[in-house]
């Protein structure tokens, strides 16, 4: 086995027992970057000899006996809407495409403090919007899987690194689903927490009410680590809540007798692949074998969801984006006559087409006259999912359902059909609007490419969530896949 | 009814936290150019505002000052607007639940009645940067003002004279100040005033809106005030009628300015902040902050009036600060003549230090010196003339009263044996002025006061040596 195919435990083990160094594995990921970035394109930065000089320092302090975390001397990856003190963070867009941010992201600055390893900041969909990181206005990133098919988005840089065998592990962010659909595109583990449970401070903003920080892995157990290490309240975010944060790992066991499983009817409907359908299906089999219970509930509001999030996050984003001005940093349009000119010049050149059309959609949708009609109602709408959602944990543990409708599609496939690209977060978005936890685990092949099982939790109950997810994972062997490079 | 005047006030007060509205950095005027700024208040991608508990506070005491109900149950929303000294390019605001509304300020009447003029709403915000314009036209920011806490306090449409809305003003400031709140410095821009002023003629003829914005002082805006009721009149005895606009004050020119018309109406695009959680006030909590609230102005005044028998005048003059007020209550608690130290503190004190353009703190001698100054006065042991000297030479070097007395040798002549020597030495070298004064000149005696006076080197006691005089001439 080659150093970066392992899992971040078993990489950690070995470097605390000095079987090797971080250098090694570092470069060993470095050399891996080197190899496949070509075809992958998941990188849009990166940070080889910081990741170096990193690598060197935790190795002399595990030879001098310290004490250090799990995650001390793993490479791993950031989006690239994540800011990084002195690194560029340009949210793949033209307007920050060589913005240098002046502090670090609570998440960072956690994982800095674990000596974790960044070695690169990774592709997305600009400023986070869109399903498949083709809207990147700097490249575009392939499903290692198959080079001829997206990696899913927005974090689909993060994805494909991950999948890729280019980093151990991966920050992503998900607003309506960037963290489960790519995770569910590319065979990995990916984890959207509670919203509140992980802070935000750092994470440029596209929909404020639904930003989370999200993680990638190859299996539950990584995934458990590094939500150990991100959780908690922070100071500088007043949304994130003062909430205990368990030792995940500890309570990953196969023992499945005591939890209830929710199908909600709303998500085996049509638009699902029947073959997703039933690896999904086949899947809660499998977990039922293990003890659980199994029974179907009902989340009446699911069809409104796509609509009341394509209200919210657009107005949230359009407000957020307005910063981006080209007086303070980023681009600045030149040749203009006037601020209004500054302004209209910089904002036309420097964001690309489906930020514009959110933009668009938020401002319509927040004016005078039209608040009331669309704002307004969508807010409405947004705390009946949510009661769904509360109603439905009244009898239920976790509920699973699928991740994406599909497997990876083609790159341009749905570029020009937007409707099309928002249905691919159909399935992850009802849980985003309601703020509940969920993740995505591979359940199933399609054509050799990756079926996700959505796995979504009550409120803060991360830890079941992963448990169920772990007993999954430990009587399939969908998680040693690899993909072939 | 004759013509009506309608003047409604909207008052921006930045608060005197030490750190600002929803980040840890200094609260301060005056700093270098964007020193106090980080990537919060400049609204970096990524960062997130988190409210300072202290604003809240501070609102919420002014709020209770100004009789205003505590909404218990709000949020922070977001106003959208482009503008380069706005760094987020929204402003974090509160919309449709303001934190404090439905109070009032209490006036004097054109009649001389007491009045209350409606609040509105007072809510809280941040306050923008500044931009700076330099030589060569080129626009310079400053972002240190940027997330500085502030409230907003909208007024009803309820003062009909600009002299009440001056007394408006003039109280939100005392009560301001009072309570610590904001240091209302309108030529720091601490304090910032609109005004919106409209007239309504007997036949219900009603001019259009105009609102008068950068008033750099209460005397300006009242004397905007003044020339926007006397403009309305004119425009509409002639038929016409004002322009529904912004306009400003030329102090120079001694008139208002057209800024602009305010026909485009800018959609702010308000929604809830997502960033900001909502505010949920507890009983407890509110109630706790009206138990601290300090004896506000009008109070004090009245209660000063009561306990010490002083006229209205000097309760307003002792009660325009709360250093002044206690300072008196101070200097009371260790002598009982009320008018007595108002009248030293109103004449020599306040003036003095009005004069040098410093604060009661900065005074070099201590209460308990003043005290003593004012007990040698009242017993007659030097007289009121030495006294103001004694002071003078107190508040400029901050030496010992007792020691000014001494070197200056001005403690009275009160032995009458003394001064009757020398009353008789001055009547003999006067034969003249004594027989002018027999035949009825009075001012002879003034003139030989004085000279007995000169001749003690001012220090007997006046009463005494009119009194000797008199007497002693009766005898000539
Ligand atoms: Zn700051």
């Amino acid at each position: 086995m080659k150093l970066y195919e392992m899992t971040l435990k078993e990489a950690s083990e070995k470097i605390k027992k000095q079987e090797i160094t971080a250098l090694e594995l570092t470069q060993s990921i470095l050399d891996r970057i080197k190899e496949v970035e070509p075809k992958v394109d998941s990188y849009i930065t990166i940070t080889e000899e910081e990741a170096l000089n990193r690598a060197k320092e935790i190795d002399e302090k595990i030879k001098a006996g310290e004490e250090v975390s799990v995650l001390a001397g793993i490479p791993m990856a950031v989006k690239d809407n994540i800011c990084t003190d002195g690194v560029k963070t340009t949210c793949a867009s033209k307007m920050l495409e060589n913005f240098v941010p002046p502090y670090d992201a609570t998440v960072v600055k956690k994982l800095n403090a674990a000596g974790a390893i960044m070695v690169g900041k990774t592709n997305m969909d600009e400023f986070a919007m869109g399903s498949s990181t083709e809207n990147s206005y700097l490249k575009k990133t392939k499903n290692p899987w198959d080079l001829n098919k997206v990696p899913g988005g927005s974090s689909g840089g993060s994805a494909a690194a991950v999948a890729a065998g280019q980093a151990f592990y991966a920050l992503g962010s998900d607003t309506g689903g960037s963290v489960k659909q790519p995770a569910a595109l590319t065979g990995l583990v990916g984890l959207r927490p509670t919203y509140g449970r992980i802070s935000r401070y750092g994470l440029i903003a596209f929909g404020s009410s639904l930003d989370q920080v999200g993680i990638f892995t190859k299996d539950v157990t990584d995934c458990a680590i590094v939500l150990r290490e991100l959780a908690g309240k922070d100071k500088m975010d007043g949304t994130s809540a003062e909430v205990e944060v368990a030792d995940y790992e500890k309570h990953l066991d196969k023992d499945m007798s005591n939890i209830k499983i929710g199908i909600p009817k709303e998500y085996f409907v049509e638009g699902i692949d029947a073959d997703v359908k039933k690896a999904v299906l086949d899947g809660v089999e499998k977990l039922k074998e293990l003890g659980a219970t199994v029974k179907e509930v009902s989340l009446p509001h699911t069809d409104s969801a796509i609509a009341t999030y394509y209200v919210l996050a657009p107005s949230e984003a359009s407000s957020n984006l307005a910063r981006f001005d080209g007086i303070r940093y980023g681009y600045r349009a030149e040749g203009y006559d006037s601020l209004e000119g500054l302004y209209t010049k910089t904002r036309t050149e420097g964001f690309g087409d489906e930020v514009k059309r959110r933009i668009m959609i938020g401002t319509y949708a927040l004016s005078a006259g039209y608040y009331d009609a669309y704002y307004k109602k969508a807010l409405k709408v947004r705390t009946l999912i949510k009661k769904d959602f509360v109603d439905a944990f009244e009898d239920v543990d976790v509920i699973i359902a699928p991740t994406a409708p599909n497997v990876a599609f083609n790159i341009g496939e749905k570029t020009s059909d937007p409707m099309a690209m928002y249905m691919e977060d159909a399935c992850t978005i009802p849980s985003c609007l309601a703020g509940v936890p969920g993740m995505s685990i591979p359940c199933g092949f399609k054509d050799g490419l990756p079926i996700g099982m959505q796995i979504i939790g009550n409120y803060f109950d991360e830890a079941t969530m992963l448990k169920v997810a772990h007993a999954f994972e430990s009587v399939t062997e969908f998680k040693d896949q690899r993909a072939k490079l | 009814m004759g013509d009506k005047i309608l003047i409604g006030l909207e008052i921006h007060a930045e608060l005197l936290t030490n750190t600002k509205i929803f980040c840890g950095c200094k609260n301060e005027f005056g700093a270098d150019v964007n020193t106090n700024c980080c990537p919060v208040c400049l609204g970096l991608p990524g960062s997130l505002p988190v409210l300072n508990e202290r604003v809240l506070d501070f609102a919420i005491t002014a709020g209770l000052s100004f009789n205003c109900k505590i909404a218990r149950n709000t949020k922070m929303d977001r106003k959208n607007y482009f503008y380069p000294d706005l760094t987020k390019a929204y402003q974090i605001s509160q919309y449709d639940i303001p934190l404090c509304y439905d109070g009032y300020i209490e006036v004097e009447a054109e009649d001389g009645s007491a009045k209350k003029i409606g609040i509105e709403r007072i809510h809280i915000e941040e306050d923008t940067g500044k931009s700076l314009h330099d030589a060569t036209g080129d626009t310079l920011l400053d972002y240190n003002r940027g997330g500085v806490p502030l409230i907003e306090i909208v007024s009803r449409p309820d003062m009909n004279s600009p002299k009440e809305a001056y007394q408006f003003l003039e109280k939100l400031k005392e009560v301001l100040l009072f309570t610590n709140i904001s240091d209302v410095k309108m030529e720091q821009g601490s304090l910032r005033c609109d005004v919106n002023v409209n007239v309504i003629k007997e036949d219900g003829r009603k001019s259009n809106i105009v609102e008068l914005k950068n008033l750099n002082s209460f005397k300006a805006a009242l004397k905007a005030m003044e020339y926007e009721v006397i403009r309305h009149n004119e425009l509409l005895a002639k038929g016409e009628n004002t322009v529904r606009e912004t306009r400003r004050w030329d102090d120079s020119q001694n008139k208002t300015i057209s800024m602009r018309s305010k026909e485009s109406v800018q959609d702010y695009r308000y929604f809830p902040e997502p960033d900001v959680v909502d505010i949920n006030l507890t009983e407890e909590y509110v109630n706790d902050i009206k138990n601290k609230l300090p004896e506000l102005p009008d109070d004090k005044r009245k209660r000063f009036m009561k306990e010490y028998s002083l006229p209205e005048y000097d309760a307003k003059v002792l009660t325009t600060s709360k250093e002044i007020s206690n300072y008196f209550e101070e200097m009371i608690s260790k002598f009982s003549d009320a008018k007595m130290i108002s009248n030293w503190i109103m004449t020599e004190l306040l003036r003095r230090v009005n004069d040098e353009g410093i604060t009661l703190d900065d005074v070099k001698f201590d209460k308990d010196a003043f005290v003593y100054l004012l007990k040698v006065i009242s017993e007659g042991k030097i007289n009121n003339n030495a006294g103001k000297k004694v002071f003078r030479e107190m508040f400029e070097t901050g030496k010992k009263p007792e020691n000014i007395i001494k070197e200056k040798g001005l403690i009275q002549i009160q032995d009458e044996g003394a001064i009757k020597e020398i009353v008789v030495g001055i009547l003999n070298d006067n034969l003249q002025s004594v027989e002018d004064y027999k035949n009825g000149k009075d001012r002879a005696l003034g003139f030989l006061v004085g000279q007995v006076m000169k001749a003690s080197k001012g220090k007997a006691n006046p009463q005494m040596v009119n009194k000797l005089i008199i007497d002693i001439m009766k005898n000539m």
